[in-house]
């Protein structure tokens, strides 16, 4: 691998990923060159149509793609992200069965940072705090408000911050493991990844709570984009990013179709001020008004 | 009051036959069909509803408001079984208090016999002769069983039409002709004539095509805008969708003694509404061998919520996977569409597998392998 990044995208997947192209250029040797690009993960279809990418996959065969390439006899991966937490189960190489977390947030990274910054600790560090507890404090699981309130009262009681770091690891991985993971069987080998795998407290809890040694490979966080590259590397036919990628102006529109009674709410997305992808529509009735390419303006008109 | 609008929540297509029902009982009324469901519904209905009540309420009571507005005056309601039983009541009481006079026939549980609906039906016109009313009911109950038929071939079939859009196009046409059918005669000769128009529509369905069982809360199944078009987003992948839900199941083919008997081993007991129904339909499906099911259902519906554990050591016992739906009146379908694109790779993925034993290279690299060959087509 000659280059890596990961980062928030602060809700601006554009932005982000122009920052993105920027850190992977100066990474990389000096005559190399972008053959194809793969995207995954919730704004992957906004990221395919803005870099033309060759593979657009969802986020569950992105990431057993990227695990399988690393661990091929894998039989679980955990994965817990910044705003999402999923399981999947393979047997033999083929995944059999996933899950991921629906309403809840309490299971993610999304929480154990905000619960550090309240703590006054870097969430980077949160691992090694939570390793020198000595005796974990007992934090409610279940619910992200319940499992704050636990916390403020733990701490009021004057328990130290390395017990709470751990408590917090521990009610982590327990709230994931009867969401996301409830009535699934956990077999070995087990690979623990994404942001949160970063988080030695949070690996710690996991193998205490499955009584079994779990995988952290070194690229955890990284592994939904491994297998989003391994995907477009394999289906070829790709393009070379324009050199200037960070000058282009990208602009998403909401339009409302107002072509028949569903009213379609169908996302816009220009390239400058060509229309280049879609979607949202339910019928191609909305998108014959922008067939020839209709430009910005034109699409203001309607 | 003067003249009679009448009018009623929409269920997919079922409005055609309801309209004809009504049309028939009470032929100097006027019939208000609301309008198709759109955001703007689900809005109304979700700002007048209580917050943790089940979805469909909400679908419903915009209906209601969309209709009321283009000035209906009475309205139907039904209600059995769960939550919906209560349905009828607390919709009337929200509308009396935005201010809306109407009718409110509610055909509740309580009074399903004949004589009872008969006395609700005759307050709205006194000259309703039992004749008339069994006359709308029965050709009401001809259009039903005739959309349900058509719609379980349409189901099966849509994913693997040559044309794309062929089928919508014959169901347009068909639901067209339906509207205008009143009587019998009119009604069999649609029959035979869309019958036909659909088994003529070209299809590529290959031999052993992946096949998916799609259980749970009626209204969820039936209501194609409350669940993102589901079935639509399956045929994309090619699927074979199967539902035994219908209107028609609902009225005539259900029975919760032969659905335990079905479940037997996972439940004992009826737990309301459908509940033993997706128990013994998801066993029914993984008996048949199908590739995969979907359970859907309304956020905090309490007889689906009752199902699942059955439903999770069901799906342990036959090895079949399971993808779990909620819906609420939210926006936003990305969550879905990961979801569903995830069950068809796998499905697809773990189908490839039985089928070619080929065991020469690692299973890692097979599932790259896979993965590719359908990266290419898409």
């Amino acid at each position: 691998m000659v280059g890596r990044g990961y980062l928030w995208t602060e809700g601006d997947p554009i932005g982000a990923v122009r920052r993105l192209i920027q850190t992977l250029k100066e990474q990389a040797p000096p005559h190399a060159v972008i053959d194809a690009v793969g995207t995954t993960g919730s704004a992957r279809k906004l990221v395919g149509a803005m870099l033309e990418a060759s593979a657009v996959k969802n986020e569950i065969t992105a990431h057993a793609v990227g695990t399988l390439s690393r661990y091929p006899d894998v039989r679980t991966i955990l994965e817990i992200g910044g705003q999402d937490a999923k399981i999947i189960l393979l047997e033999h190489g083929v995944v059999v069965d996933y899950a991921m977390n629906t309403l809840c947030a309490a299971g993610t990274g999304a929480f154990l940072s905000s619960q550090a910054r309240r703590l006054g600790i870097p969430v980077e560090e949160m691992g090694q705090w939570a390793l020198r507890a000595k005796n974990p404090a007992k934090i409610a699981a279940r619910c992200t408000v319940f499992a704050e309130s636990d916390l403020v009262h733990k701490a009021q009681v004057g328990v130290s911050k390395e017990d709470l770091v751990a408590g917090l690891c521990a009610a982590v991985v327990a709230n994931y493991l009867n969401n996301v993971g409830k009535g699934k069987q956990i077999c070995t080998p087990v690979v623990f990844q994404g942001g949160v795998s970063k988080n030695r407290g949070v690996v710690a809890a996991f193998e205490r709570e499955l009584g079994e040694p779990v995988f952290v490979p070194e690229d955890g966080h990284l592994m939904g984009a491994i297998g989003a590259a391994l995907l477009a590397q394999r289906a070829g036919g790709g393009h070379a990013l324009p050199e200037d990628i960070a000058e282009i102006p990208f602009k998403t529109e909401l339009h409302t179709c107002q072509q028949c009674a569903n009213h379609c709410e169908i996302v816009c997305f220009y390239r400058k001020t060509q229309l280049i992808d879609h979607w949202g529509d339910r019928c191609d009735r909305g998108m014959a008004m922008s067939a020839g390419g209709a430009s910005l303006s034109d699409m203001e008109n309607i | 009051m003067g003249k009679l609008k009448l009018c009623f929540p929409r269920l997919g297509d079922y409005h055609v036959a309801f309209h004809s029902i009504l049309k028939v009982i009470y032929p100097q009324a006027e019939v208000v069909t609301p309008p198709p469901m759109t955001k703007e519904t689900v809005a109304l209905g979700t700002r007048n509803s209580p917050d943790s009540i089940c979805a469909p309420f909400k679908y419903n009571l915009g209906n209601y408001i969309q209709a009321l507005e283009q000035g209906a005056n009475v309205l139907f309601q039904t209600g059995t079984g769960c939550r919906f039983g209560y349905y009828g009541p607390v919709q009337e009481q929200i509308l009396r208090d935005l201010g809306y006079d109407f009718r409110f026939i509610w055909i509740s549980r309580y009074k399903i016999n004949p004589g009872k609906i008969m006395r609700d039906l005759k307050s709205l016109d006194p000259t309703l002769t039992p004749g008339r009313a069994i006359r709308g009911g029965l050709l009401g109950l001809g259009e039903i069983l005739l959309m349900d038929r058509m719609d379980y071939y349409l189901r099966e079939h849509i994913g693997f039409e040559v044309e794309e859009g062929a089928f919508e196009r014959a169901k347009e046409a068909f639901l067209t002709d339906l509207a205008a059918v009143s009587n019998w005669r009119e009604l069999l000769t649609a029959a035979r004539k869309h019958r036909r128009a659909y088994r003529a529509v070209p299809t590529n369905m290959p031999k052993h095509p992946l096949r998916v069982g799609v259980i749970g809360e009626l209204y969820t199944l039936m209501e194609p805008f409350s669940n993102f078009y589901l079935e639509k987003q399956l045929a994309r992948y090619h699927i074979v969708v199967s539902r035994r839900m219908s209107v028609t199941f609902l009225l005539l083919t259900r029975s919760d003694r032969r659905a335990l008997r079905q479940s037997r081993g996972y439940l004992k007991y009826t737990v309301g509404a459908n509940g033993v129904d997706s128990v013994a339909q998801a066993r029914g499906y993984a008996k048949r061998g199908y590739d995969g099911l979907i359970h859907m259902k309304s956020s905090g519906c309490t007889p689906e919520i009752n199902a699942e554990p059955m439903l999770l050591r069901l799906v342990k016992d036959y090895q079949i996977p399971l993808l779990r739906l909620s819906f609420d009146a939210q926006n936003g379908d990305t969550g879905m569409q990961t979801r569903i694109e995830a069950f068809a790779d796998m499905l697809q993925m773990k189908k490839d597998d039985k089928s070619n034993g080929d065991k020469t290279h690692s299973w890692g690299r097979r599932g790259v392998d896979f993965y590719e060959g359908r990266t290419a087509q898409s």
